[in-house]
Formats: structure tokens, sequence, C-alpha cells
């Protein structure tokens, strides 16, 4: 028997499972005395900023903070330890694992050549403050999180999505939404172009590559010619001799059952 | 009574050319084909490739308008976004009648290598297209073929563009 595997929950389920081969995470070490990075994590603790966690992954400090406190550690790295860069930030969706989203700022240092990353933790209904008066980028960035997961930047300028239009429905970087769309994106360009009125006539998305459409004679030809190129669709079924149940049985041998078929050609 | 009068019916025949008025606005038609200058992806590098003078439209009457109203043809060379869609038709619209579509590379045809939520699975969706015009993305060569062959379907096709079948839409 199968082992029984809950079923409710079902909806909650990320869509996403891996597929690939996972890398094993890299190796954390500590932040050794006397380092550049042991001075950041001084000057942070200086300007009262609360380090939950703190290690180094290839080179790179990683500093995990309370998300209220963002503003402040920034702040902190770029005016006191010199980090003047921030090149990159977003987020990531943990919220099947752990009901949460992690957001990352990724700092540079030019004079030490160094990079740090600052990671924050916020729950999904929770908001995060702007880091636009520290650093300018912030501007698309914070928007692009907003589109992407959903996430709301209090005191943005312009909180608006960035990618996807401005009428789109839900935030495609989420785990939970289908890589082929939902419903409301399967219709998009129709509904806004034609109207919801139009959909029967356009017909649904065709996401099937192999897909072949027996009335269509326009663009698919058949083996032997049997309807003319571009005949009315309705004459298909008239015009069109029936192949008898021929090759399916002969070439295709269920080779589970045995069947007479399959010793003959044994 | 001129003493040099020319007898039509006798001499070097008559200066008359007979043909339909078909053929003869359809040799018009196909032969001056302006697309419009649209490109959306990768597709359009062989559309300028195709332009330009080692492949050279322009002998093939084909000259590229930077307008849609001087347009005859719209060429949609590349992936088309359902965010860009609106935009498209739009294009489409502002277009003169009569016009025509052809459809370049596989992700204007079918959505191409992008099986996802953000782009439009066939540009059949949102207009009606002429030319279906497989590769990704297709030679410079295989859009002029394409484009002599929409060619070939104009002069097939009849002047009065009422008369001539539309796709399902429009």
């Amino acid at each position: 028997m199968r082992r029984y595997s809950p079923k409710d929950n079902v909806q909650k389920k990320a869509k996403y499972t891996d597929r690939f081969w996972v890398a094993p995470n890299v190796p954390r070490e500590e932040v050794e005395e006397g380092s550049f990075f042991a001075t950041v994590l001084e000057n942070l603790k200086n300007d009262n900023v609360e380090v939950l966690d703190s290690y180094v992954e290839i080179g790179q400090l990683v500093v995990h903070i309370k998300p209220e406190q963002n503003i402040a550690a920034l702040k902190s790295l770029k005016e006191s330890s010199c980090f003047k860069m921030c090149s990159e930030l977003s987020a990531v969706d943990y919220l099947a694992q752990d009901g949460e989203f992690e957001i990352f700022y990724q700092m540079l240092n030019l004079d030490e050549a160094k990079r740090a990353r600052v990671e924050t933790r916020i729950k999904q209904d929770q908001a995060i403050e702007s880091i636009v008066p520290l650093f300018d980028m912030a501007k698309f960035a914070e928007r692009e999180m907003y589109d992407m997961f959903g996430i709301y930047v209090n005191n943005h300028p312009y909180l608006k999505r960035i990618l996807m239009p401005d009428d789109w429905h839900g935030h495609p970087l989420l785990k939970t939404y289908p890589l082929q769309g939902d419903e409301a994106a399967s219709w998009y360009e129709v509904d806004k172009i034609f109207g919801k009125e139009y959909r029967d006539i356009i017909g649904p998305e065709i996401r099937d590559p192999a897909r072949i459409d027996r009335y269509d004679t326009q663009r698919f030809a058949r083996v032997g010619h049997e309807v003319p190129f571009g005949a009315d669709p309705e004459l298909v079924d008239k015009t069109e001799t029936k192949i008898e149940d021929g090759y399916s049985k002969t070439v295709l041998v269920d080779y589970t059952t045995g069947s007479k078929e399959l010793e003959n050609r044994r | 009574m001129a003493q040099h009068q020319v007898n039509y019916a006798s001499s070097a025949g008559l200066p008359v050319v007979l043909t339909s008025a078909d053929k003869l606005i359809n040799w018009g038609r196909s032969n001056s084909l302006w697309p419009l200058t649209y490109g959306l992806a990768c597709c359009a590098i062989e559309m300028m490739a195709s332009g330009a003078s080692r492949f050279d439209f322009d002998r093939m009457g084909v000259i590229f308008r930077a307008s849609p109203r001087q347009a005859d043809v719209m060429i949609l060379a590349g992936t088309l976004t359902k965010k860009h869609a609106e935009f498209t038709r739009r294009l489409y619209d502002q277009m003169a009648e009569p016009k025509w579509v052809i459809s370049m590379g596989s992700c204007a045809n079918t959505g191409g290598m992008f099986n996802t939520y953000a782009i439009v699975q066939g540009v059949d969706r949102i207009v009606p297209v002429d030319i279906y015009l497989p590769g990704c993305a297709p030679r410079p060569e295989t859009l002029q073929y394409a484009m002599m062959m929409l060619q070939k379907k104009i002069r097939r096709e009849s002047a009065n563009m009422n008369k001539n079948k539309k796709q399902r839409f429009i």
C-alpha cells in the first residue's frame, strides 16, 4: 500500500519543488578577531544595531538583523564602515518553508574591496521601511521587490509595479505563483485589448507543443493530402478518408501484457 | 484630316495592355510592401540585417517605414510580452488598410521557449497573421522568402480586401 500523505492544506503548498540536485550550503566561517569584518560588527554594535547572527560566507560578511532596524543597520554600514554602495536588494520567498520572506541587502565597500550582506526576515503581511534616503538605487529595486513578491515598502517615493503591467494580478516571483500564469494572466492580453466577451472567440492559450488541430486546413496538412490545403473546415469530416485502425495496433505493442503481435515479433 | 494617322489595328499593335483591375492593383501592392520599423527581440536583429545592404530588402520594394500610417506590413520580430501586446495591437490598428502581418520566429508564432506567464502564446491571439515564419531566429534569407510568399499571397488575393477570407476575429 502507498503511504498516506495528508491532503489537506494542498493550496498552501508551494508549487515549486526542487527538480534537480541542490547544492549543499556554503561553509560558514566565524568572523576572525581583528579582521575588517570584526570592526564592522563593532561599528554596528556602537550604532545600537542588534545583530542576531553574523558569519563569513565565501569572504563575505553576512549579518542578520531585525526588520525594524534595516535603516539603522545600513546607515551604520554606510557611514561608519564605509560600505558606500548597495549593489542589490531583493527578497527570497521562504513562505512554504518558514512562513517568512527573507530580504537581503548586498553592500559593497569600494575602499576595502569587501562585500557584506544584510539579511532580515519579515512575515507575509509585514511591511519594510524604504532605504531610499540612504541609497537611491533602492527606488527601482524596492519597486521590483514589491512587484515580484508583493512586499510593501513604507515611505517609498513611488511604489508602483516596475516589470509587470500596473493592472496585473498577483506577484510572479512567489513560489505559489504558477509558472504558466494564473487565470487572470492567461486572459490578460485578450481582456485588455478586446474585452472579456472576446474570450470565447479567441479561446484559451495553447501551450501544448504537439497540438494538431484537425479542422485547421491551413496550418496542418494531412500526411497523404487527404484534405486539400485551405479547404472548408466543415469538409474535413466529409472528404477525409478514414485511416483504418491500422498502425497503432501493429506498430505500438504493449510490452507489459502479452499479445499475438508480440509473439509474432519475437 | 491628319496625314499621319496611325492605324492602331494594323501597324504596331495597340498601345494597350489588357489586364484586370485586381492584377494591376495587386501588382502595385505586392511590389511596394513597406514594413513597419518594429522590432521586439533578437529576431529584430535579423530583420535589420535583411534591411541592410548585404541582404538588401530595398531591391524588392520593401522599405522600412518609421510610422504605422505609412506601413503596409507589420513584421512581428521577436517575443511579445503581455505587457506590450496592447501597444502592438494599437500599432496594428493605426496602420492603414490594406495591411498584412508576418509573424517572425518561434516566439511570435507560439510563444516559443517562453512557456511562461508573461509572454503572449502566439501573436495570432491579438492580430491576424498572414505568414508564419519558423526559426529561432530565422535567417535574413528566410525573412526574404517570407516576404516573397506574402507577395505571392497578395497577387493571388482579390484587390478588394473585403472579399478576402479573414481570420476568426477582426
